[in-house]
């Protein structure tokens, strides 16, 4: 019986599940085991020293950090491209290479663009 | 087997894309980006199945990371308790029922008339990154050139949107 790539697959999403859980786990039944449960009104604040925290812990973010997820998205959707022409660069054309290299200079240009605009300063 | 995990994924998206809008626990925006993250995930499951792997994994990266990270910026640049109080007017409701129906007719008209998974295995061969990338290159060029004058004006759009003094 051949399972093909989803075998591989499976095996992945198991070890990346158990990565994750495994420690929480461990944390869990380290803490059922030897922490002795004494809850109280100052082992349940948020500090266990200095001032009370005063209002929610709720922050508007500054409208700056946007640009740097947006110029991210756009970076990370170049990668995207530049995956399966590494992985196709066999079998490629020279006209290929042009492209993905007009592909690259453009993007590099507005990244240029942005950098001489002073986006890229963090204030 | 695959049918299973079709309908297993299947049901998932749908389910999770339910919670996305109406949530009948909470109201939090940032619940609903959690369950849209989940919905992203199935579907990449749903790549998976079609053999669509290099999709899947795109699909996870660029979908579920980078443009949930802008989704959960935009719920915090917002003011999330008065979104919370915001209560449903009916005049919206009823709209966007109308707006969803006319959209999912025209999707049953589109589907109704089209061949589904008839010769798609003979010009796919399988969706690996190699043949994709071998596919984009010899006959989607000017396509894939367009994606880059696309993602620079996008570039340029959000630079000149966000409020900065430019020099």
């Amino acid at each position: 019986m051949s399972f093909g790539p989803f075998l591989f697959l499976t095996v992945f999403a198991a070890a990346a599940l158990v990565f994750g859980l495994a420690p929480l786990g461990l944390a869990w039944l380290w803490a059922r085991c030897f922490s002795p449960r004494k809850p109280g009104p100052v082992k349940n604040a948020i500090y266990e020293c200095g001032l009370e925290a005063q209002p929610t812990g709720w922050v508007q973010f500054g409208s700056e950090y946007y640009l740097y997820g947006i110029i991210f998205l756009i970076f990370d959707v170049e990668t995207i491209f530049l995956l399966p022409f590494a992985a196709a660069f066999k079998g490629l054309s020279f006209g290929a290479c042009l492209a993905m290299l007009i592909f690259i200079l453009l993007l590099a240009e507005g990244l240029a663009w942005a950098w001489a605009k002073g986006v890229l300063v963090w204030k | 087997m695959e049918p299973v995990f079709f309908y297993i994924f299947a049901g998932l998206t749908l389910l999770c894309g339910g919670l996305v809008i109406a949530n009948p626990f909470t109201r939090n925006p940032v619940t609903s980006a959690m369950f849209l993250f989940l919905t992203i995930l199935s579907m990449s499951g749903l790549f998976v199945l079609l053999h669509a792997f290099f999709l899947a994994a795109v699909q996870v990266l660029v979908y579920a990371g980078a443009v949930m990270v802008l989704f959960v910026f935009v719920i915090m640049l917002l003011d999330l308790k008065e979104e919370e109080r915001r209560r449903m007017k009916l005049a919206a409701v009823v709209l966007g029922a109308v707006a969803t129906g006319v959209i999912a007719l025209a999707m049953i008209g589109a589907m109704r008339h089209s061949r589904v998974g008839l010769g798609l295995e003979s010009n796919v061969a399988e969706g690996s990154t190699i043949a994709l990338g071998k596919n984009l290159f010899a006959n989607f060029a000017l396509p894939f050139e367009l994606v880059s004058l696309l993602l620079l004006v996008a570039m340029i759009g959000a630079v000149l949107l966000s409020k900065k003094d430019l020099r």
